[in-house]
């Protein structure tokens, strides 16, 4: 069985800045794959190059077989790879539902109307918004809005799920609310890439972690490996180095 | 600990509907260098700037030399005696240096002595006074930091507090600025500072925060710190 998406020596530079420097890595089916790094290692960069915002300027993004780099937002929907965006918009002036409906309509298996409410139902069932469906967007609450943001991305019946930063703003119930609907959607056997800063919860979620730093792969592992490379410490504490020097000249 | 020059209890703040600290408590101990550490997104700018008030706290207090200053406006503070010294320098960057150093003193307490002050800045920044008529854009990264701490010590401060002033410096540069910092705190400045590198923070502090998720992670004296593992899990999760 082949990775369910493989990057192959994927670059983008804007101007001198290295945003993301020959990286290379796959999500195995059914898998949780966490990506971190600090500030400005390229994470969102690399979710908008595997979601089509930014074409790359080399490298191979295959998902499920096919290459598709550079192919628009829209079609790579269509081939069942989905995100939740970090700042969530929803459609303000519509429901939940219709916000999901749509999502269900441009997503994996292009339904026809009735169909998508089928689809918009289940996804809102398993992002516990029920009781919310009639609610329009804007009245949302943010943790509320966060979730219509994965029932959204969820409706398009995907194949892969691209999470960015969906845990960021919440307090500690809704935190741990929204993992459990992250890991009923993985029961589903949606494959998931994520983006969290809240380490704790990304650590405990991913099977697998790939660290980026200054848009290069830094490392790949276990949780329990990568927490403990010393490159990855490093990337994260600082350079030891100056502190030495400063403590020698003082 | 020395008596504390600031105190802030269970304070949380964010922006619009997202909550960034979830009751986070310190001190600042007066003549003492304190450190705020940790990773991108635990919170460390939202609290320099709920305590400096260029945001407003939600909840919580913070307590300068034994006084309420939760909800003063940030003119005030600066009479009081706070200066930030803000990530990214926000200087004045198509005004001279001088200029710079000058608006620094826009108070009345640091008009006061403004002669006295500007002397003073520029022994500690000798640089910044072979540079008087430079337009501050023009300066190297270096010296820009140079001119915004200079500019935070012109509004004669109780207590400068300093985001993150080694970003994007060269090594030796940043050895420089902290030697600097050293040399001010021993001269009695009370010093708040969010420094992005572990252990730069904890060779220079008396006492450091460790902030994670919006909370204090843990916190202590900072060879008591460097020993334990607290502060990989705080960065790392585990």
């Amino acid at each position: 069985m082949t990775a369910l998406l493989e990057l192959d020596g994927v670059r983008k530079w804007f101007g001198g800045l290295h945003a993301v420097d020959d990286v290379s890595f796959a999500v195995e089916r059914g898998e949780i794959l966490g990506l971190i790094g600090p500030n400005g290692a390229g994470k969102t960069t690399l979710f908008n190059l595997i979601n089509g915002v930014y074409t790359p300027d080399a490298g191979r993004i295959v998902f499920d077989g096919t290459d598709i780099a550079g192919e628009k937002p829209y079609r790579i929907a269509r081939h069942g790879l989905a995100r939740a965006h970090q700042i969530v918009q929803p459609l303000a002036n519509m429901t939940v539902l219709e916000n999901c409906m749509v999502g269900a309509c441009f997503g994996r298996e292009n339904l026809p109307l009735a169909r998508a409410h089928e689809a918009a139902l289940e996804a809102i069932a398993i992002a516990g918004l029920e009781d919310r469906r009639a609610t329009l967007a804007m009245h949302l609450t943010i943790a509320a809005k966060k979730r219509l943001e994965l029932a959204r991305a969820l409706a398009g019946r995907p194949w892969l799920l691209l999470l960015d930063e969906v845990l960021a703003g919440l307090n500690p119930t809704e935190v741990e609310h929204m993992i459990g609907i992250i890991g009923r959607i993985r029961a589903r056997g949606v494959t998931i890439l994520m983006i969290e800063h809240l380490m704790q919860a990304i650590m405990s979620l991913s099977d697998r972690i790939v660290v980026l730093d200054f848009g290069e792969k830094l490392a790949e592992g276990l949780p329990s490996e990568v927490s403990r490379d010393p490159l990855v410490i490093e990337a994260y504490l600082g350079d030891p180095k100056l502190a030495a020097e400063l403590q020698r000249g003082s | 600990m020395p008596d504390a020059l600031l105190q802030v209890e269970a304070l949380e703040a964010g922006y619009g509907e997202v909550q960034v600290l979830w009751g986070v408590s310190l001190n600042a101990g007066s003549g003492q260098l304190t450190a705020i550490v940790g990773a991108n997104g635990a919170g460390k700018t939202t609290m320099l700037r709920a305590i400096a008030g260029t945001i407003a706290p939600w909840r919580g207090r913070v307590t300068f030399q034994g006084k309420d200053v939760t909800r003063l406006p940030t003119n005030v503070k600066s009479a009081r005696g706070f200066a930030l010294v803000p990530e990214g320098r926000q200087l004045f960057s198509a005004m001279t240096v001088d200029e710079n150093l000058e608006l620094g003193a826009f108070s009345k307490r640091a008009a006061r002595n403004y002669s006295q002050r500007l002397d003073q800045a520029f022994s500690v920044f000798p640089r910044l006074a072979e540079r008087r008529r430079q337009i501050a854009g023009t300066l190297s990264g270096g010296e820009q930091q140079m001119l915004a701490l200079a500019r935070g010590l012109m509004s004669d401060p109780e207590i400068l507090i300093i985001d993150e002033m080694s970003l994007g410096l060269a090594p030796v540069l940043v050895c420089q600025l902290f030697m600097t910092l050293k040399t001010l705190k021993e001269a009695g400045l009370t010093i708040l500072l969010v420094e992005q590198n572990v252990h730069l923070a904890l060779a220079v502090s008396d006492y450091a925060y460790v902030l994670a998720e919006g909370r204090v992670f843990t916190e202590g004296l900072p060879a008591v710190l460097a020993a334990k593992p607290e502060i990989r899990r705080a960065y790392l999760g585990m």
